[in-house]
């Protein structure tokens, strides 16, 4: 990462008459575009750039120099598990043996069928799970899939009064979403004191009317819901189903699977914890998984083995939800899960769990004397702090404080990337850290110092966070004027 | 410490309606703002949509939170204070002096439902 | 210890002094026991680095990479050498969702970048930050028009659009309690406008979804669909597959609110069908509704322009149930791979690709049509680089026979009889193209 800001468009670089690109002369000159009806044809040129090869290159590698990712340093961004994504994963994805077109007959596909089927079914081992689709791009999408998933069994059933979900006030803001998105209402379940799902604000809502509820488990907290088989039961007992927000999986590997909590169906972030890259915002990969007797719902296509003709099928299933994506997923993202699961095999899936805890909760005990830990006990993957102590300036009582934000921007000034921040929402100065099975002692230490100093910083020189960072390419923006004067084109600027 | 004023009456949601005649003036309250920070947009219904006492009429954003608004009261909106669509800010500046929208109400007696300045301050403290 | 993990037995006793507990399995100790699984994952077990290699090299092996003669929302472009190197820099690859934009500089430039590309060949004001892919990016389109239009529910479709896509938007209308209505085709393979007009002119529609070109590959004429649904309170959709926005007639020239798609043709791998990345464009006055990232231009506390998320109070982690989509984690990565496509490839380049596909479909129509082995069933209507015909026998044969001889022989087309589906792009020869003709002429091979 370079600290010299980097701030040119592609555009402001282009000049008429270069090219970044070569061609073969047209094989084909005998027909031309220009006998298409004008009416059909683009009336205005494009304003895309002209540069050369060299500006292209040199422009993105000097903006890459702005970026900031988990190869660059510890990217503690909690429920987001920023885990070294490994580099084999990359050469396997990029091998020219799976660049083939999404509609190449069965028979020409049988390496990526298969593949995709031995991805099923370790997913489904690890879950405790009957059956995966790996079709869902993303978290959320799963979450909707999932979702669907459950609408379907209740209609096929005749049950057609399910049209809520329960949600609890600390679960991820996609979970409400991607509920409203599949068509229920939302039904919030408050939390305990103690962070976990408040049983006597459940049990009133449960009725006829509920199709599921959607836990992660640990929760956005970072705590582990003991109550889950009570929980399951009661749910599982007024008719609904048990949905398992995976983005939590990572600290539960090979120790306890949400099959056996008593959950129906699941998805999982192949980019969080199965080590594919993050990608500044995707492609993720969200698998959903069921129970025995939910399978056919799954979405078309279903990747099956047909047992007659000895080979991997495409298959599409009548009593199926439908269909969420064009083909059958992220393929390139699926791949490189697979990598990695290989790679650690049955001997280091459960250690990765075990070492993200170990991580989180030695982070937990050794910053708990400068920062709010509103919430004791043991931890899984993730925790939460509620901002600074009151005696290094954190009193968000009094309107000068200094803010989670403000820890967060100095932490860059360090080098560190900052946790997630003001989530969830149950604390007013909420900072979640997940450090993840990756990192090492050291790096933990380092972090736990600056950390450490940066308490004492606040106590000081409040001013010095509030006007952070210092050291980064840019300070820090006026995102009040983004909204109000939005500009989202070069032509806006 | 956040403004209240004398004479209009509050939701415990923080809206207020300033009552003249048969028309209320609905707006979010100088506390209610203060929670937010800088509002950037405001959505607001369109005139002639009908209000529900209680139930949802539009939206409030800042650049971190958006904040759902509930009416105080029922009735027909007769006019949107278009003022704010460019300049949401000014409910930042004066929140009760830009009202978000004017509603003929259609049943009086729901304000006794609403709370007085007195004990709209004591939720707010 | 394992190669991705660093602890040694040293750090972890240290570690596990200071937490206070005596082992790694303490840290579990408020699990209850009857949950724990207490035995092996049966899963295989760790490989090493050659052996991953040789698996996954083996699988990669048992796929056949067939000459591409197929479309059907996925189309074999070149890709410049520049631009999977670009993007195999890990300081873009292995960063997340840029909330710190101090340190995220570069994807939200490149993401600037994206969307003014996007809105540029669109001709629309604003685009997000990417959709999953071409058939969400259509379903999310139709949230989004039932979302304008607050009070109204139905939305049309044409019958014409790739059969993917309907299966996908069908799916999200019927758990979101959309009506959907599919517009039917006519014989000449378009939308059928009349069946269209009546529908619009009902006045309970909130929105219209077309595609271009069609399944079929023929490119539709639009003239005054925009209009008609402008006059009726509804919102105009169209789906273009992206590359062809280099030459074809944009959503925003046609008059449309909402622009969607897929952009795999610009530039991303066809790879077994993803990842991909749908495109979302839209309007001034519909960007509050719009779903997904975007990023906007501000500046920093010394005066600087630069790049952050805005307008999130869309968004799924603050308006939660109310957001206009649960998207979050989108393709983010593709919009990087699309950049630096059209940063190379230019106004000039993406034409030449345009016009070469053209000309290597035309000359493939043609030559099949030569054969006397195929009809014409939508004769005169226009198409850039995917068309259909009618085969003189079992299309799924054709594809078997000429799969087992190296080629993809167009896709079979979706209800209709002995039809396929059959594109070609600048990638394809006239001798490739002469040597396919030729082998699906000796029909008895």
């Amino acid at each position: 990462m370079n600290n010299v800001y980097y701030g040119k468009l592609v555009f402001e670089l282009s000049k008429p008459g270069r090219k970044g690109y070569s061609l073969p002369t047209n094989a084909f000159p005998e027909y031309a575009l220009a006998e298409l009806p004008t009416a059909l044809r683009r009336e205005r040129p494009t304003l895309l750039p002209e540069v050369d090869e060299l500006t292209a290159v040199r422009h993105y590698t000097n903006m890459s120099n702005n970026n900031f990712g988990v190869d660059t340093g510890f990217y503690p961004l909690g429920s987001c598990t920023m885990k070294y994504n490994p580099k084999v994963n990359e050469e396997m994805a990029a091998l020219p043996g799976f660049n083939i077109h999404p509609a190449t007959p069965d028979c020409t596909a049988q390496g990526a069928l298969r593949l995709y089927d031995e991805v099923q079914k370790t997913l489904a081992e690890i879950s405790g799970l009957q059956r995966f689709t790996l079709n869902p791009y993303a978290g959320a999408h799963g979450e909707l899939t999932g979702l669907m998933v459950i609408a379907t069994y209740h209609r096929q059933r005749g049950d057609v009064a399910r049209t809520k979900i329960i949600v609890p006030d600390s679960a991820h803001g996609t979970n409400p979403a991607s509920a409203a998105v599949a068509g229920f209402q939302i039904v919030q379940v408050k939390s305990t004191p103690g962070g976990t799902v408040d049983m006597e604000d459940l049990k009133p809502l449960l009725g006829p009317d509920v199709a599921g509820m959607m836990m992660t488990n640990p929760n956005t907290l970072g705590i582990f819901e003991t109550q889950i088989p009570d929980i399951a039961r009661l749910v599982h007992e007024c008719g609904g189903l048990m949905y398992y927000d995976g983005a939590n999986l990572n600290p539960m590997l090979g120790v306890c699977r949400p099959g056996d909590m008593g959950f129906d169906v699941m998805h999982i972030n192949l980019h969080k914890t199965f080590s594919t890259p993050h990608g500044g915002g995707g492609p993720g990969s969200g698998p959903v998984g069921v129970r025995a007797g939910l399978e056919h719902c799954l979405p078309n296509p279903q990747v099956v083995y047909n047992e007659e003709k000895g080979r991997f099928e495409q298959h599409c299933e009548a009593e199926s939800l439908g269909s969420v994506s064009g083909f059958l997923g992220n393929f390139g993202i699926i791949v490189r899960a697979y990598a990695y699961l290989l790679s650690l095999g049955r001997e280091n899936v459960p250690m990765a769990g075990r070492l993200s805890v170990l991580n989180a909760n030695y982070i937990k005990e050794c910053l708990r004397s400068h920062y709010k830990l509103p919430i004791d006990g043991l931890c899984k993957h993730e925790f939460v702090f509620d901002g600074l102590r009151e005696e290094y300036g954190g009193d968000h009582h009094d309107p000068a404080h200094v803010t989670t934000l403000d820890v967060a921007k100095r932490l860059l000034d360090y080098g560190y990337h900052a946790p997630t921040i003001y989530f969830p929402l149950l604390f007013h100065e909420a900072l979640m850290i997940e450090p993840t099975e990756t990192e090492s002692k050291q790096t933990l230490d380092a972090f736990i110092e600056v950390m450490k100093r940066i308490a004492e910083e606040a106590k000081a020189d409040p001013q010095l966070l509030k006007t952070a960072p210092h050291n980064t390419p840019i300070r820090r923006l006026d995102d009040v004027k983004a909204v109000k004067e939005p500009k989202f084109t070069y032509k806006a600027l | 410490m956040a403004k209240v004023i004398e004479g209009l009456y509050y939701s415990e949601s923080h809206e207020y309606v300033r009552v003249e005649g048969e028309y209320g003036y609905v707006g979010i309250t100088d506390y209610a703002q203060s929670q937010l920070g800088n509002v950037v947009y405001v959505d607001m219904p369109e005139e002639d949509d009908e209000v529900t006492a209680g139930e949802e009429f539009g939206a409030v954003e800042s650049v971190k939170a958006a904040s759902d608004l509930f009416s105080p009261v029922s009735g027909t909106v007769v006019e949107v204070n278009s003022a704010l669509e460019d300049e949401p800010e000014l409910i930042n500046q004066d929140a009760f002096e830009n009202w978000i929208m004017k509603v003929r109400l259609s049943d009086s007696s729901e304000l006794e439902n609403l709370l007085d300045a007195e004990a709209y301050a004591k939720i707010c403290e | 210890m394992f190669k991705y993990f660093p602890h040694t037995p040293d750090d972890i006793q240290a570690m596990l002094d200071v937490i206070g507990v005596s082992s790694l399995d303490d840290l579990y100790g408020e699990v209850p026991e009857e949950l724990k699984l207490h035995r092996e994952l049966q899963i295989p077990s760790e490989k090493s680095e050659m052996e991953v290699r040789r698996i996954i090299e083996g699988l990669a092996a048992e796929n056949q990479r067939l000459v591409c003669f197929a479309g059907g929302g996925c189309y074999d472009h070149y890709t410049p050498s520049v631009v999977p190197y670009i993007a195999a820099r890990s300081e873009f690859s292995t960063s997340y969702t840029p909330y710190q934009a101090e340190i995220s500089q570069g994807t939200l430039q490149y993401i600037f970048e994206y969307q003014t590309m996007m809105a540029d060949l669109t001709g629309m004001d604003i685009s997000n930050a990417s959709m999953y892919d071409g058939t969400t990016a259509t379903a999310e389109a139709m949230l989004m028009c039932v979302a304008a239009a607050k009070k109204r529910n139905r939305v049309l479709i044409s019958g014409t659009f790739q059969p993917n896509v309907l299966r996908v938007v069908e799916t999200y209308a019927k758990f979101h309690g959309v009506d959907l209505v599919v517009v039917p085709a006519t014989s000449e393979g378009v939308t059928d406008r009349a069946a269209l007009q009546t529908l619009v002119e009902a006045d309970n529609v909130a929105g219209v979804i077309v595609a271009q070109p069609n399944r079929y590959g023929i490119i539709e004429d639009f003239t005054g669909l925009a209009a008609l649904c402008h006059a009726h309170k509804a919102l105009l959709a169209i789906n273009t597959v992206a590359s062809a926005l280099g030459v074809l007639k944009t959503p925003g020239e046609w008059g449309a609110d909402i622009a969607c798609g897929d952009a795999q043709s610009l530039g991303v791998p066809m790879g077994y069908g993803g990842p991909y990345i749908g495109y979302l464009c839209t309007t001034e006055a519909l960007v509050r509704k719009m779903p997904g990232r975007l990023v906007g231009a501000t500046t920093d506390a010394d005066g600087r322009r630069a790049f952050v998320l805005t307008m999130q109070a869309r968004e799924q982690h603050i308006r939660r149930e109310k957001a206009t989509s649960n998207i979050c984690t989108a393709q983010g990565f593709m919009c990087l791979y699309v950049a630096a496509y059209l940063s190379l490839m230019g106004e000039s380049g993406l034409r030449e690709v345009n016009e070469q596909s053209y000309g290597a479909a035309h000359y493939l129509h043609a030559r099949l049509l030569q054969t006397g082995m195929f009809a014409e069933v939508f004769p005169g209507q226009p198409f850039l680089n995917e068309f259909t015909l009618r085969y003189d026998g079992l299309p799924c044969e054709l594809r078997a026979r000429m799969a087992k001889a190296g080629y993809l022989a167009g896709i079979c087309t979706e209800g209709m009889d002995n039809c396929l589906t059959f594109a070609a792009t600048e990638t394809r020869t006239r001798e490739e193209i002469d040597a396919f003709v030729s082998l699906v002429s000796l029909k008895s091979c």
